[in-house]
């Protein structure tokens, strides 16, 4: 176990150093890292601290966030595709934060940003929990996900298009694919004591998901809170998904490829899956960052085309295995 | 020593009494066979015992919070969910959550117990092995384990031997007994009479909406229970081989 | 090569003074405006709604006298036109419907350069039956264009930085208002001559004298939100910078001219700035 983790941690460092040294101005690694510490004067230590920092910083964050939820969500649903992308919470956090920028909450007060997008993840999974509940099959979960998801995308669409604003309808792609590009130290600021709140939430929820793999009889049995610890959840995943969400747009697909990838690692333990798929998620999120611009530096390709790449293959098998419990 | 106490105890679901008014004490030493026709409320009895179903009444299980609760009883459901493909041994450990404070490892005293369990249902040569690949009677023994990890003075299983085959069904019973016999308690519903018979130290007989007859199983297996109740007559005999039960045909 | 496509059209659709067009109904922001600078009293019937937009549109005032329309096919069918004019990002579907209802529709391409103002100018002139207004127009703005291209030797470089990280290169009608005002582009020397998004960090690395970003339109977006990164606003903070009036940049029409005086003053103090 402990091999696991200090393979992951190593890979995270690894790759945040590489992601502070990619980006389309060619800056050597020595005089870039150089600039990032000692700061100085000229366009290299502006480059290194206010632009390639941040999106390296919100890469690690808002990865473990979707690596996390996903692997609690997925715990308490007792369901391998529950994943905020697809079940409609990320898109929901997006329709908080559109509204929130489009009625100027987020110019008024900066923090009214990821809250709305908070309020926004909140309602979307509590949606799901109430349609698919722990008993719910995973035919109920796609659905209502499906419903979810779409619900919140015309919404969004519609915020967008009522918007005087020429660029707005632009912005629809953004909100449904995500991109780090050009964020600031300001949006990790913004998300980062959401995002905490949100971890410090999930992470102790290992041991009840353990005992919830025995079914919520069993674990209610063994001392578990199930009402508690729904609700933890639901916070918990709100906070994380809403504030990666709100600066980053929608990112689908970590929350299913990560814990499904480190499932067998971690012996299928919900309680290890949870941290190993918050690190996973890292990886993921700053690997598949660094693709966008070695794949095409010249283009503003979104984030959320690749993990979808990615995952909706893995969605699909995922699928078709559990196709048995599908009427 | 009472382990567990049911005052007047009555559930209903939806409009529709499960049962009412049942008055029972469990004290340590007894294996107590829980027997009734399908839909008596052995189920609901025994959830409702744990504070899993809303029950008007009281049980004493219910003095205690949940965590100290976890301590006191253990539970075996009767759907035996595994929801992810976790290894024998972690699955079984999953019984020592109550015992670990937040965040702790097993300790050496938590690992011997979980041995313990496995060597009890013997599971020993099982223990790498992934739980959801087991078979239905296997994956029984596993959860069956779990619940002996958790070491509480009083079990209590749904079912524990529907699906295992016949030496699994006698030595699990066994395994019960012996428990009761070091000084705890098991409650165990049963639609196998002849095992109840034989193994248990008392029986209780759900059915007409409440408990029917409550004592050893020779008081309890009468005839007129056992026509009334199940509506089938039965063989019942003290042998030298121990009490030997065997349901005939079905009456009226 | 658009001029071309200019004449092309204007020789196969010649019209005579005495057929001008009594009914003319304009569904896009260009044409809008040099359909009012040129139409006779009365010849013009409807404008789009952008006209009336003050952040797009330089005639907003001259606009609110028109019927607004919102360049469906429909809506521009009962006005009764005998002549539309619409911009090649026009909705082809409506276009082609007003064509399959006998209505003439005229198509005009976006400016890319200042010749192409002139010549728009007089194309529009000849539509509306008024080829001498146009002609006029159009020496007036060729004379007042070389007036302020007075030769210069130097060029400080500025950058054009929009929202979503977009800027635009030489072969753009922007650009083109840049080169005019005596400043060089970034955008050239990134390899940029059309329009397309510069990562910030491109930006920032090309480290431009002179930061010129569009203003802000009212309604909060994300895409905007780039022009207050840190990194701009230190870029911003360290040299000459402005905002300028997207709606003297948009269009090709003499407007242009006003966009090219404006930044007279930013040049001035760009060069100050390097002594």
């Amino acid at each position: 176990m402990m091999r696991l983790f200090v393979t992951l941690a190593a890979l995270v460092a690894a790759l945040f150093i590489a992601s502070l040294l990619v980006g389309p101005a060619r800056i050597g690694a020595v005089e870039g890292l150089r600039a990032l510490v000692m700061g100085g004067d000229g366009p290299v230590p502006l480059v290194m601290r206010e632009i390639r920092l941040p999106r390296a910083l919100l890469a690690v964050m808002i990865g473990l966030s979707l690596g996390l939820s996903g692997a609690a969500m997925q715990g308490y649903l007792r369901n391998p595709l529950a994943e905020p992308g697809l079940i409609g919470v990320s898109g929901s956090a997006a329709l908080g934060a559109v509204l929130a920028i489009h009625t100027g909450l987020s110019a008024a007060w900066a923090f009214g940003l990821p809250l709305a997008a908070l309020a926004g993840a909140l309602a979307g999974v509590m949606l799901v929990i109430a349609l698919a509940g722990p008993r719910g099959s995973s035919l109920t979960l796609i659905l209502a996900g499906i419903a979810i998801s779409s619900m919140a995308a015309a919404l969004t669409s519609l915020v967008l298009n009522l918007s005087s604003n020429p660029f707005a309808a632009n912005e629809i792609v953004f909100w449904m694919m995500g991109s780090l590009a050009d964020r600031s130290i300001s949006h990790v600021g913004l998300a980062l004591p959401l995002m905490l709140a949100g971890w410090v939430l999930l992470l102790p929820l290992g041991r009840g998901l353990d005992a919830l793999t025995l079914g919520e009889d069993a674990a209610a049995s063994m001392g578990v809170r199930l009402s508690r610890m729904r609700l933890v959840l639901v916070i918990g995943t709100a906070c994380v998904v809403g504030a990666a969400t709100a600066v980053a747009g929608a990112i689908g697909f970590v929350g299913l490829v990560v814990p499904h990838i480190l499932r067998p690692l971690v012996g299928a333990r919900p309680s290890r899956l949870l941290w190993a798929s918050g690190l996973g998620g890292a990886v993921m999120v700053l690997a598949a960052d660094l693709a966008v611009r070695l794949i095409l530096p010249e283009r503003d390709l979104k984030l959320g085309v690749l993990t979808a790449l990615v995952g909706a293959p893995l969605f699909l098998h995922l699928i078709y295995k559990t196709r048995r419990e599908l009427p | 020593m009472t382990l567990l106490a049911l005052d007047d105890l009555s559930v209903s679901l939806r409009g529709r009494d499960i049962f009412t008014g049942v008055n029972a004490r469990v004290e340590a030493g007894e294996f107590v066979g829980l027997i009734g026709p399908n839909g008596a409320g052995k189920t609901t009895l025994m959830r409702a015992a744990l504070g899993l179903v809303a029950a008007r009444g009281h049980s004493s299980l219910l003095d205690h919070g949940a965590a100290e609760r976890a301590r006191l009883v253990a539970w075996m459901p009767q759907a035996r969910d595994i929801a992810w493909p976790v290894s024998v041994e972690a699955l079984v450990a999953l019984g020592r959550v109550p015992h670990l404070p937040v965040g702790r490892p097993l300790s050496a005293r938590d690992q011997a117990h979980v041995d313990a369990a496995l060597s009890a249902m013997g599971l020993d040569d099982m223990r790498r092995r992934t739980a959801t690949r087991l078979s239905g009677g296997e994956q029984a023994r596993v959860l069956i384990a779990r619940a002996l990890a958790q070491d509480t003075p009083l079990l209590m299983a749904d079912e524990p031997i529907a699906g295992l085959d016949p030496a699994n069904q006698i030595s699990t019973m066994q395994v019960f007994a012996g428990l009761a016999a070091e000084g705890r308690a098991v409650i165990a519903s049963l639609h196998d009479l002849g095992l109840a018979a034989r193994h248990c130290t008392r029986l209780m007989l759900m059915g007409e909406g409440g408990l029917v007859a409550d004592g050893p199983p020779g008081d309890v297996l009468t005839p007129d229970n056992l026509a009334r109740v199940f509506h089938v007559n039965a063989w019942f005999e003290r042998t030298p081989h121990g009490p030997v039960f065997q349901p005939l045909e079905v009456i009226g | 090569m658009v001029a071309a496509g200019l004449a092309l059209a204007a020789s196969t659709a010649p019209v005579r003074a005495d057929e001008a067009p009594r009914r003319v109904v304009s569904m896009n922001l260009c044409t809008d405006q040099l359909a009012m600078m040129l139409a006779g009293e009365g010849q013009l019937v409807s404008v789009s709604n952008l006209a009336v937009d003050p952040r797009a549109s330089a005639m907003v005032d001259q606009a609110r006298s028109y019927t607004i329309n919102h360049a469906r096919a429909e809506e521009v069918h009962a006005l009764r036109p005998d002549l539309v004019l619409a911009g090649r990002h026009s909705s082809r579907a409506s276009v082609a419907m007003l064509r399959r209802l006998g209505i003439r529709v005229e198509v005009f391409a976006a400016a890319r350069s200042m010749e192409d103002i002139g010549a728009v100018l007089e194309r529009m002139g000849r539509l509306l039956g008024r080829a001498d207004a146009g002609a006029l127009a159009a020496a007036r703005f060729e004379a007042r264009l070389a007036e302020l291209r007075a030769t210069v030797r130097q060029r400080p470089e500025a950058a054009l930085y929009y929202a979503n990280g977009y800027t635009v290169g030489d072969k753009t009608l922007a650009g083109q208002i840049l080169l005019a005002a005596g400043f060089s582009n970034t955008a050239t020397r990134a390899g940029i001559s059309g329009g397309q998004v510069m990562a910030l960090e491109q930006l920032v690395m090309h480290a431009p004298e002179v930061l010129i970003s569009g203003t802000s339109y009212s309604g909060e977006t994300r895409s905007e939100a780039i022009l207050d990164h840190p990194a701009v606003e230190i870029l911003r903070r360290t040299r000459p910078s402005a905002n300028v009036h997207d709606r003297d940049w948009i269009c090709g029409t003499p407007y242009v001219l006003r966009a090219v005086h404006d930044l007279g003053g930013l040049r001035r103090k760009a060069l100050e700035g390097a002594r």
